[in-house]
């Protein structure tokens, strides 16, 4: 062969490798001699963790190293799965969209903001995986989207497709806009106003989904004869309703934003009239007082584990929430909803030992097991088990001690934060931006 | 008759004493065999603390209780002195987003004469759940503006808003504007963070006012003195803000960025204040200058962003270690009343990053109260101190520790609070 031909293959297939976005297996990874909190299946008092390609390959003692792979010492050190956040609106480049009350057909999973700084604070905190969600101020907002933290990743490898598929909706103040100033000359008030008109309008769009559904399935069954009828027309195709009728199938769930213990009875309520299936009730602060009812609905929650009083439906937010509830048989997890509060998750959910009596694993379980249920994304992460991502988190001290500090975070085996590297990096940046003070330009 | 009348004087005073009885503590309790964290002195594994009329009367391994002593088994307990919150909310703010509720923010920018005290809401919500945390004394501070008013220290028990003054006024609360453009919270980091230079401007109108106050004084004594002279009209501001320019009240000034503190720094040397800083998020560039000036400063709420990112993910958490050691005398607060029970923690995670764990636990006892001059009376497990003594399963910064037992003034304190009363009500709920 030509030998410019040649080199020039080569170089093709070097800039290939380079440009296109090939399927990544993973990192690998042996973390040596750590206190691993496996969470559902006990604890490794002095542990080794493998991750092959991105995977759990095995959990023991005494692992050998395979040939060429990062070893992470993790001695006196403790070796949890990455942090899963339940409720955030971080990466994203538009939260809400208020204009309307109903507004199934927005999709946050379109506006993924890979570049959000929030996801680096995230991972500080060991976080390695969020539901990103549509804001609140629509009674039906729209569907969310689980990230994984690929901070440097473009936004298309950040998304989980694993994942369950939800809709936000919202009850209560934000919805019913109470805290909004009507202005002579402003926009009018939008209905809703009350919490009746709130329960009445997606009682609404439920009944438009469903006569919705009953003509396509009216056309598709026509359409399906051998001779279909002649002038058979298919229905006007209408967006929002589309996304409802994934709901009412059953392929989306359900994520409430609530604080009241009527709204969040009534959207139950609303839930079995139409058939459609509620994974968790977001910050349900008064959940304490229905823990029964949510308990035998095998609905759960994602909650504050002590943000309250800020407005008038938080002033019964006990901090005894997330607890209590858990004990009563509620799946429970703790959020942030908060681009700051992400990187601290480890903080809230010790606060149930002490609120709520739950032991040191029952209260990991909140960020971890249970948040991934709920996303239901249980088989492939929330756990250190073999088989399952390599989403890990290292902590210099008990992630349930308040004295505690994220040092590592990985995700598929590949490390995301590294704060000892971090902190490399800074002293060098610092050095650096010391150095032409000391060359003197004179 | 006599004898009726006798009668009735004798159930009078049996009566009389019975009530004094008790509204006063009972006079001598010992707290005994429980781990001794005196916070200034050595640490006792198992010692007694004898509280008489509401003050330590002893702490030691050897302690002589008297007989009739009311005791107090605390084996397997720590004994540490009650935290004292640097700065916070707590009886200004019920519901922070409900307006009718909220009364630690006036309207206008110039504001002395405001006295937290005044709408100091004593059966707050709020205050026993910080209490019932180990929480016993709080700086409640004004806000807002650029004179915000006059901040209160009140321990955290009373029956009145009076009853809980333990100093009113505590300082006059200045505050200068903060790093805008970096805060996180709902919908992340901000882009393009900028130092605001309006503390230039602020600390030039600040001077005026001080200048105009002087003056003000001048020409006072000098109508007092010469009753040819006409008083000055009557300027409400000048009349509140001379107690600072005589130095009989401490200014506490809110300021955020290293430019702003070095310009803090001048100011209260130049107008001679009694200062406390406030904040100082980027404390830790100019902690030499911090040193030299010898102002203390409270450190702010850490549940924050870093103010500018350059600044690092975690330069709100190293802070006060870097504060501290540089030798600057820091104290905690929650910023908050909501949360103001998360006091603890913000102590805790600045020793997660770099700060002493004993420092951590002074910098919510004996360093706030030397801050606010009430070192003599609170802040340590010491003789003669204000019996402000919080009993715990463990170390009183753990997020996982249990508080069993609160006094203040020597007082066992009701443990109950909102959350208690919210969730025993719905225990009792019909299964």
């Amino acid at each position: 062969m030509n030998k410019i031909v040649k080199k020039l293959l080569i170089r093709a297939i070097g800039l290939a490798l380079v440009v296109l976005p090939a399927y990544t297996a993973g990192g690998s990874v042996l973390i040596k001699n750590g206190t691993i909190l496996t969470v559902t299946k006990g604890v490794v008092a002095k542990g080794d963790l493998l991750v092959i390609n991105g995977l759990i390959k095995e959990i023991g003692e005494n692992i050998a190293a395979p040939k060429g792979i990062k070893v992470i010492d993790a001695s006196g050190k403790y070796v949890i799965p990455g942090i899963i956040d339940s409720h955030t609106h971080i990466a994203l480049a538009g939260t809400n969209e208020g204009s309307e009350a109903i507004t199934p057909e927005a999709d946050v999973g379109e506006v993924v903001n890979a570049d959000d700084v929030s996801i680096l604070t995230a991972l500080s905190g060991g976080v390695t995986m969020a539901h990103t969600m549509h804001g609140s101020a629509n009674p039906i907002g729209g569907p969310n989207v689980v990230l994984k933290m690929k901070w440097g990743k473009p936004s298309e490898d950040l998304i989980v497709h694993e994942a369950l598929k939800t809709l936000k909706f919202a009850l209560g103040e934000n919805v019913k806009q109470s805290s909004r100033t009507i202005t002579v000359g402003g926009p009018p008030p939008r209905y809703p106003q009350t919490r009746m008109g709130t329960n009445a309008i997606i009682r609404r769009e439920m009944l438009k989904a469903r006569a919705y559904r009953k003509e396509w399935d009216r056309y598709n069954k026509l359409k399906a004869f051998k001779t279909p009828p002649k002038n058979l027309l298919p229905p006007r195709k209408d967006l929002r309703m589309e996304a409802l009728s994934d709901l009412l199938e059953g392929k989306m769930v359900a994520r409430c934003h609530d604080y009241q213990a009527t709204e969040a009875l009534e959207f139950l309520g609303l839930a079995k009239e139409f058939g459609f299936k509620v994974q968790a009730l977001e910050h349900a602060w008064e959940a304490y007082k229905i823990a029964d009812e949510l308990a035998a609905a095998k609905v759960g929650i994602s909650v504050f584990a002590d943000s309250w009083a800020y407005k008038m439906e938080a002033a019964e937010g006990i901090a005894y929430d997330a607890g209590y509830c858990a004990k009563k048989g509620v799946l429970v997890s703790i959020n942030s909803d908060s681009a700051e509060r992400i990187r601290r998750l480890f903080n809230d959910a010790s606060k149930t030992m002490k609120y709520g009596g739950l032991t040191e694993n029952e209260a990991l379980s909140l960020i971890t097991i249970n948040p991934a249920i709920q996303l239901g994304v249980e088989k492939i992460v929330g756990s250190l088990e073999v088989g399952k991502q390599g989403d890990i988190a290292i902590f210099n001290e008990h992630p349930m001690s308040a004295y505690t500090r994220c040092e590592m975070t990985i995700i598929e085996g590949d490390v995301y934060f590294d704060r000892a590297q971090y902190l490399k990096d800074r002293e060098e940046a610092a050095k650096k931006a010391e150095a032409p003070k000391k060359g003197g330009r004179s | 008759m006599i004898k009726r009348l006798f009668f009735i004087c004798a159930i009078i005073a049996v009566a009389a004493g019975l009530i004094s009885a008790q509204a006063k503590p009972a006079k001598v309790i010992a707290i005994k065999g429980a781990k001794i964290i005196p916070v200034v002195g050595d640490d006792l594994e198992s010692g007694t603390i004898l509280i008489r009329d509401g003050k330590i009367d002893a702490v030691g391994v050897e302690v002589a209780i008297p007989s009739g002593a009311e005791i107090v088994d605390a084996k397997g307990l720590c004994a540490y002195p009650g935290m004292i919150d640097g700065y916070c909310f707590l009886g200004l703010q019920e519901i922070s987003g409900v307006s009718a509720t909220v009364d630690n923010r006036e309207t206008g920018r110039i504001n002395p004469q405001v006295r937290a005290i005044e709408a100091l809401r004593y059966d707050s919500m709020h205050i026993p759940i910080a209490r019932s945390n180990g929480i016993t004394a709080a700086l409640v501070a004004p806000a807002g503006g650029l004179i915000s008013g006059q901040s209160v220290l009140i321990k955290l028990d009373g029956w009145t808003n009076r009853e809980m003054v333990m100093k009113s006024p505590a300082a006059m609360q200045i505050e200068f504007p903060g790093i805008r453009g970096g805060r996180g919270g709902f919908g992340g980091m901000g882009r393009g963070a900028v130092v605001t230079a309006d503390t230039t401007r602020l600390i030039a109108e600040l001077k005026d006012i001080f200048k105009n106050a002087r003056y003000y004084q001048k020409r006072k004594e000098f109508a007092f003195k010469n009753p040819a002279f006409a008083m000055p009209e009557f300027q409400e501001t000048f009349e509140f803000i001379l107690p600072v320019l005589r130095g009989e009240l401490p200014v506490m000034i809110s300021v955020h960025s290293d430019r702003d503190i070095k310009a803090a720094i001048q100011f209260v040397k130049e107008e001679s204040l009694k200062a406390v800083f406030l904040g100082a998020e980027q404390g830790w560039k100019v902690a030499d200058d911090l040193k030299k000036s010898d102002i203390p400063v409270i450190i702010s709420s850490l549940y924050d962003m870093p103010p500018v990112w350059d600044d690092g993910y975690d330069s709100l958490f190293r802070n006060p270690g870097a504060l501290n050691k540089a030798g600057v005398k820091i104290a905690f607060s929650s910023a908050s009343a909501s949360l103001a029970k998360d006091l603890p923690y913000h102590a805790a995670k600045a020793a997660a990053f770099g700060l002493d764990k004993k420092e951590a636990l002074k910098a919510v006892t004996i360093y706030p109260a030397e801050i606010f001059g009430v070192d003599q009376i609170m802040g340590s497990l010491e003789k003669g101190k204000t019996a402000n003594i919080v009993l715990s399963d463990g170390d009183i910064l753990e997020t996982r520790t249990n508080i069993k037992k609160v006094y203040i003034d020597g007082l066992e304190t009701d443990m109950s609070n909102r959350y208690t009363e919210l969730l025993e009500k719905f225990k009792k709920k019909r299964g």
